[in-house]
């Protein structure tokens, strides 16, 4: 039974601190500042959530952080699953060069490119847009990397097939391949839904209207005004991470399937 | 239309962005590092010079540089370490035959690797709290002084430390057990009929066994700990005594709040290079050690 204690000591650790953020976001001002600690609110209200809906500009971050995953999400499924497919199963000029150089690529930091990439985006007119999110999301190695292990498993004969009875290229994409990609097609939608929504640093360089920041990014701004409010900033903090915790718990398999399957089954 | 032709139409989008958005800037980041690109230069480009080297020996001899890049090594030194054994402490444990409820431990110790940094990085900075805070509660009921976490420059950073390796350990545990269930079994059945302790069956199958996964662990997570950025900006905005400025944080600051962009561009390139030549350092031995 020690492995049991162990692993609810471990998952108390893990768990507290998310608990202890949804009840104090339930505390009237002042509660949490108190010695003990309080664990429950004494009162539980909404206030804080309505305050941050009314006062803190709340409803235009959520449908911003929405708005900017939705559209970074289907724009990059799209083109990356089409690239995947491509780099798997059909042929052309230097693919498997081109393949390698992107593989390479995938140990640059995106960090690296970023003050580069403020500079191109500010000559398009994209700074402070949310194009200047979507854009440089709209592929990515690592999901062209994701399609393409998982899509080399489509016998070739399936193609041919679909080839003989006439049906053009992108007829076969569309009725034969997705469907028998939607596994990993999910699995990709939901890093890159999580990876969006949670993204910090690009949106805080490329977003300087208040109008346009992502939950995190105003969240953070919040955070550094309304230091000695930690009830309101729990409330914040619910809104902010709620939605992904949502999203994971639902589609847990799939994530955790694709965690594994880039890394342990070569 | 040709198959051939698809194909080009297939890919066309995918290499157009990652080209243009990706490969540029990062090349571009190396020309952008040996120029004075500033405010003046942003406002007209006519005052762009190149200044060849001399962002970097400049970098060179700037303290709060050098107190970055410390920093960072010192989260990195002491963080991956710790990370890694706890991953790998949590694997073993959910990997157990008497586990309960093995389900919803993985799940429950993963769901911090979910979370919203910046949120979650809020709620720890109110469980640091010197005098509110959690940490200091529970740590006082086992006797021990209040610390100030977040306002002390020698405990900042093992702070922001603990924070990390919660934020992040379920991430290697779910690959080190993915790992550890592909050991076959028939190895430990083999060891255990020649009289091998659990001690031992440790040492010599599930360590040599788990090193393929470990080496890739190892890598990643160090090239991920060397990108540390919200965890200062939010928690303690690089203070105090500037003991918590990372060398990202350092690159925005320079870039962002300054506008000095090339010599931001030299930090990210020096950044770069330091996590590649580790990474090849890493792999170097790997190779060496299995060779050996």
């Amino acid at each position: 039974m020690v492995v049991n204690g162990l692993l609810l000591g471990a998952a108390v650790v893990s768990l507290f601190p998310l608990l202890w953020m949804a009840s104090v976001s339930l505390m009237g001002p002042g509660e949490a500042s108190t010695f003990p600690p309080p664990l429950m609110p004494r009162d539980a209200s909404l206030g804080n959530y309505r305050e941050l809906f009314a006062h803190g500009g709340m409803a235009g971050y959520v449908a911003n952080s929405v708005m900017l995953t939705a559209a970074v999400t289907l724009v990059s499924l799209t083109i990356n699953v089409a690239a995947g497919y491509a780099f798997a199963k059909l042929e052309f000029t230097a693919r498997d060069r081109i393949f390698k150089l992107l593989l390479g690529a995938l140990v640059i930091p995106a960090q690296v490119a970023m003050v580069p990439l403020f500079l191109l985006l500010k000559q398009l007119g994209l700074v402070n847009t949310y194009g200047g999110v979507i854009v440089p999301a709209a592929a990515s190695i690592f999901g062209i990397f994701l399609v393409r292990q998982y899509a080399l498993s489509i016998p070739n004969d399936l193609l041919e097939a679909a080839r003989i009875d006439g049906a053009s290229e992108f007829r076969i994409f569309r009725s034969v391949i997705v469907p028998t990609l939607k596994p990993i097609i999910v699995t990709l939608a939901v890093f890159t839904v999580l990876g969006t929504w949670n993204d910090f640093m690009w949106p805080l360089i490329v977003l300087s209207d208040q109008e346009l920041y992502t939950l995190p990014v105003a969240l953070a701004s919040l955070s550094r005004e309304h230091v000695q409010d930690p009830e309101l900033m729990m409330a914040g903090a619910v809104l902010t991470t709620l939605p992904v915790l949502f999203v994971f718990l639902i589609l847990q398999r799939h994530y955790i399937d694709g965690l594994t399957a880039g890394s342990v089954k070569e | 239309m040709t198959a051939r032709g698809a194909a080009w139409l297939f890919v066309a989008p995918a290499l157009l962005v990652v080209g243009v958005f990706f490969f540029v800037p990062v090349l571009a980041g190396f020309a952008l590092s040996l120029t004075d690109f500033d405010l003046y230069a942003l406002a007209d480009l006519g005052n762009l010079r190149l200044v060849g080297l001399r962002n970097y020996a400049r970098l060179l001899t700037t303290p709060l540089f050098w107190q970055a890049l410390g920093n960072t090594l010192y989260f990195v030194v002491a963080g991956v370490p710790l990370s890694i054994a706890v991953s790998l402490g949590t694997a073993l444990l959910l990997h157990s035959r008497l586990v309960r409820f093995r389900a919803f431990f993985r799940t429950a110790l993963f769901t911090p690797v979910v979370t919203t940094l910046v949120a979650v990085a809020v709620i720890w900075r109110y469980l640091f709290d010197t005098r509110y805070g959690w940490l200091n509660y529970a740590l006082g009921a086992l006797g021990a002084p209040p610390v100030d976490w977040l306002g002390d420059p020698r405990w900042a950073m093992p702070a922001i430390i603990v924070f990390a390796v919660w934020k992040s350990f379920g991430y290697n545990m779910i690959i080190l057990l993915a790992g550890l269930q592909s050991i076959p079994a028939e190895l430990y059945e083999a060891a255990r009929i020649d009289g091998a302790s659990a001690c031992r069956q440790f040492r010599h199958i599930t360590l040599p066994m788990l090193t393929p996964v470990g080496v890739m662990v190892s890598i990643l997570t160090i090239a991920g700990y060397f990108q540390l950025f919200a965890e200062p900006y939010v928690m303690t905005q690089g203070g105090p005594l500037q003991s918590t400025v990372s060398v990202l944080y350092f690159m925005y600051e320079e870039g962002f709040k300054w506008w000095n962009l090339g010599a931001a561009s030299a930090v990210a390139v020096m950044l770069f290079i330091l996590i590649f030549a580790l990474t090849v350092v890493q792999l170097c031995l790997v190779r060496w050690q299995s060779a050996a």
